[in-house]
């Protein structure tokens, strides 16, 4: 075989968007196609993502009135339950592991598709329904124990739904591990055969670091949940004190995944966030190693801090202290990534555009979670706030600041490459300002609010509080506000936007190198790496900096 | 004007710091503190905002001033320079953040022995299950007053303060959590509380256990917080400086009404704890005797009023409230509805 040109034959003109391969019909089978299965990934997200933030919307309705008086306390519990179910095992799990990494692992590495196709579409099938089982308990008693579900609670109160919110998270997590398998042997075995470990676009390398995660971590919750569930059906006592089991134990089971699971939402978009910055900023990335390996490192990190949830709970002071150091070590590795980040684009030429002012928000209220993350590492302080509403803001600031945004991100960046057609920049960039508002309104003022005393889960609260849980309230309208341009933007874009071309970034990965949208195998003849990922960058001008400095 | 650029990023950074440290001390983001380990643990968060304070501004400003300073001009085209990264500087940034959080570890460590996180007795793993292993009974155990306070029963939490370890606590109370209530009994002199009533700048050791679910204790003035474990028992201890009434609140979601499951912790000057605890052992003589007399009577010679009276008392019912409620609904006519 001789070596090909990377770029592909632009015979078509600039206007004539490339036939769609696949009709909207293709999107509702078993299809194996990688590309397909993407879109599915995310399309499903969505409606959950909505369904979630109507949930959302309960709770801080609820919670603009001191009084429980828009539901009953009970109800607040199973919505709360729901929430967070919902945000994290329907919409950013599957939003960042199954619809990015699905849709771009085999581009990025130059393969037709993934390692195993059918697994893939297996792994996806498991979830709609799966996802409507759980919006099906809520008519039927649903889970009130938080997503968390600690036992005795969960034990004694809504049973059905605990019954099917333990068969949920089954279900989903071996979708989730059928994932993992997929896209580690994909990033090991699928890379065309010129591309090594060290040229690969840095999403593969968060992927494979996310990938780990999902095959380690998801087996232990598992175990848990099959206990729980024992416990729960056939009255056994693995966690249930009346009888003599511990309900610490399955705190220590369900956090040995529910922390890595933290990374398996947020590396993917560490991932996306290395894509998309050098691209518009027309900068190689500052430091390829060091943000690859240090994607490894937080994966196995990630491993070894669980028991920070658990600083309260029944553990022994040199099992506080041993994962208060391991958790401090670990915002070494994400500030590489952060400096490195914001070196990117230090002496760029950056492109204001959507993608590029999404991961700007990104990093910006990313930080803000990896600082709190820090504070709430320290068992002294940690003592104090876990628990409260400080919690509630960190892990926002992680998951919307961080995952959310990665994912708006990733989706401006990418909606060339998938349609074929631009996004409307005015609307994107309104939908960012609403976005990024909206977010700091309803999440900022709770690190107050957990300061001051407020606890976490709570339907009823002190008076004193109502001021700032306005000011959340509100704010979490205009988030709520901010999905509707989205939505509109994207969906008319996708039929009537400006045609984009194959390559509209002048982006050098191999997922630009193809036509747009991608067509049924990807590339028409397999391409050859000829750059780096991130060759990028003037040498003229890095010869003046370097004789500046 | 032509100042260098080196004087303009030394001057940010001597304006940054400064900011920093003033911020630090001056959020005001705390409640009040009434213990010293609160002051304590204040000024671990005092450093971590600080640290905190100039990160954020420092990351925030870079990303505001990239945006202005390096954006692309309309009709603009080529790429930045094509610098791949700096070796030096990579390091920098790896060494700074972990000297940094490193020396918060070790702040943190001693903060944690101050507050007696550290107190061997507090944290013996082979007497973690001090409780009986029959849980039902964890209330009955706990009215009965437990033996607690002495070293042999000891439970995960946190402990005496160095200076204090080894010794029994001035003031010993069992806390009973329970959907959705506390019950403090103090075994050492006989008196059950639904809130907690402390002497202040004495010693106070709370042995904690809970009846169904999980609860947590939280005070947030003391910035304290233990889980509340049915079948382990937990323990917080902790001297108050500060005289005053103080919310205490569950923190572990533990159902619906999680949100209301709140009381005070009362800090009284010796004297006033006095006067407390009088009132309080007087009340239960007072019980007692009307146990006694109950008994000894025939209630079915006694009015309905007469013979509720005490337990109306008790419950803080005024006998003008009663008659009003006479008044607006006839007692006697609803009975005999009930009746039929």
């Amino acid at each position: 075989m001789t070596a090909e040109l990377t770029i592909p034959n632009q015979t078509a003109p600039e206007d004539d968007v490339v036939i769609h391969h696949r009709t909207w019909k293709d999107y509702f089978t078993f299809s194996t196609d990688h590309k397909v299965i993407g879109i599915q990934y995310f399309v499903t997200g969505f409606i959950f993502y909505i369904i979630g933030g109507l949930l959302a919307e309960g709770i801080r309705t609820e919670l603009a009135t001191p009084d429980a008086d828009l539901v009953d306390p009970s109800t607040y519990n199973s919505m709360f339950t729901m929430h967070g179910t919902i945000m994290i095992f329907l919409w950013i799990v599957p939003a960042g592991t199954g619809a990015f990494a699905n849709y771009l692992l085999p581009l990025m590495l130059g393969a037709r598709d993934m390692a195993f196709p059918k697994l893939n579409a297996v792994a996806f099938w498991i979830i709609p329904p799966t996802g409507l089982l759980l919006i099906l308990s809520f008519f039927l008693g649903p889970a009130q124990a938080g997503w968390t579900s600690y036992p005795p609670l969960s034990l004694l109160t809504g049973k059905v739904g605990e019954g099917i919110w333990i068969m949920t998270l089954l279900l989903l997590g071996t979708s989730s591990i059928l994932g993992g398998i997929n896209f580690f042997t994909t990033i090991l075995k699928m890379r065309i055969p010129s591309m090594s470990m060290m040229q690969m676009p840095l999403f593969c390398w968060a992927m494979l670091a996310t990938s780990l995660l999902m095959l380690i971590a998801t087996p232990v919750l598992a175990g848990a949940l099959i206990l729980l569930s024992f416990d729960l059906i056939a009255g056994t006592a693995f966690f249930n004190p009346v009888g003599g089991g511990e309900p610490v134990v399955y705190q220590h089971m369900f956090w040995f995944y529910s922390h890595p699971a933290v990374y398996i939402m947020v590396l993917p978009f560490f991932g996306v966030i290395s894509e998309v910055i050098p691209v518009h900023c027309r900068k190689p990335i500052f430091g390829y190693g060091a943000i690859a390996y240090s994607s490894m490192v937080i994966s196995f990190l990630g491993l070894i801090v669980w028991a920070h949830h658990m600083f309260t709970s029944g553990t022994p002071p040199w099992l506080r202290m041993f994962f208060m150091i391991t958790t401090m070590v670990i915002a070494v590795p994400t500030g590489i990534k952060i400096f490195g980040w914001l070196a990117t684009m230090w002496g760029g030429k950056i492109n204001l555009n959507t993608p590029m002012l999404f991961a700007m928000g990104f990093i910006s209220t990313f930080v803000i979670g990896g600082i709190t993350g820090v504070m709430l590492a320290a068992v002294p302080f940690d003592i104090h706030v876990h628990d409260t509403y400080f919690v509630v803001a960190h892990l926002h600031y992680v998951l919307f600041g961080g995952s959310v945004f990665g994912i708006y991100t990733g989706i401006y960046h990418w909606f060339p490459k998938v349609t074929g057609r631009h996004i409307d920049e005015t609307w994107g960039k309104i939908h960012f300002a609403l976005t990024y508002v909206g977010f700091n309104v309803t999440f900022l003022p709770m690190h107050v609010l957990g300061l001051q005393g407020m606890p976490r889960r709570i339907a009823m609260y002190a008076p004193e509080f109502q001021g700032l849980n306005q000011v959340c309230t509100y704010g979490s309208y205009v988030l709520a506000i901010s999905t509707v341009p989205f939505l509109i933007n994207a969906i008319y874009c996708a039929y009537k936007g400006k045609p984009a071309g194959s390559n509209p970034w002048n982006a050098l990965t191999l997922d630009w190198q193809t036509t747009s949208p991608p067509e049924i195998e990807n590339f028409e003849v397999l391409p050859v790496l000829t750059t780096g990922p991130y060759d990028y960058g003037d040498t003229e001008e890095e010869e003046k900096e370097l004789t500046a400095v | 004007m032509n100042i260098p650029s080196s004087i303009i990023t030394l001057l940010l950074g001597i304006g940054l710091t400064l900011v920093s440290l003033w911020y630090g001390q001056n959020h005001g983001l705390m409640p009040v503190a009434a213990s010293e380990e609160a002051g304590h643990i204040d000024g671990l968060f005092n450093a971590m905002m600080t640290i905190s304070t100039g990160l954020f501004l420092l990351v925030q400003g870079i990303i505001v001033y990239c945006a202005i300073k390096f954006r692309r001009k309309p009709g603009e085209l080529g790429d930045g320079a094509a610098i791949e990264g700096n070796v030096p500087l990579e390091i920098l940034w790896t060494a700074i953040p972990a000297a940094v959080v490193l020396w918060i570890s070790i702040y943190s460590f001693e903060i944690y022995n101050e507050m007696g996180g550290f107190d061997p007795s507090a944290n013996d793993m082979h007497a973690m299950h001090g409780m009986p292993a029959g849980k039902g009974s964890a209330m009955a155990a706990t009215m009965d007053g437990m033996p607690q306070g002495s070293p042999m029963i000891a439970a995960l939490g946190v402990g005496a303060s160095p200076e204090n370890q080894g010794k029994p606590a001035a003031v010993n109370v069992n806390v009973l959590g329970l959907q959705y209530a506390w019950i403090f009994t103090y075994p050492e002199i006989n008196v059950t509380s639904g809130e907690l009533h402390v002497p202040v700048g004495k010693e106070v050791q709370l042995n904690m256990n809970a009846q169904d679910v999980i609860h947590a204790v939280w005070i947030p003035q003391l910035r304290l917080k233990q889980d509340v474990i049915p079948g382990t028992q937990t323990q917080l201890r902790f001297t108050t400086n500060k005289v005053g009434s103080y919310p205490l609140r569950c923190a572990e979601l533990c159902g619906g009404y999680h949100g209301s499951m709140v009381t005070q912790m009362i800090v009284h000057t010796p004297e006033e704890y006095d006067t407390w605890i009088a009132s309080q052992q007087q009340s239960a003589q007072a019980q007692a005797e009307i146990v006694k007399k109950t008994i000894a009577m025939n209630p079915a010679n006694l009015s309905p009023g007469k013979y509720l009276a005490p337990y109306a008392k008790e419950m803080g019912v005024k006998p003008e409230m009663v008659r009003h409620l006479h008044q607006q609904h006839d007692m006697s006519k609803s009975i005999a509805s009930v009746i039929k």
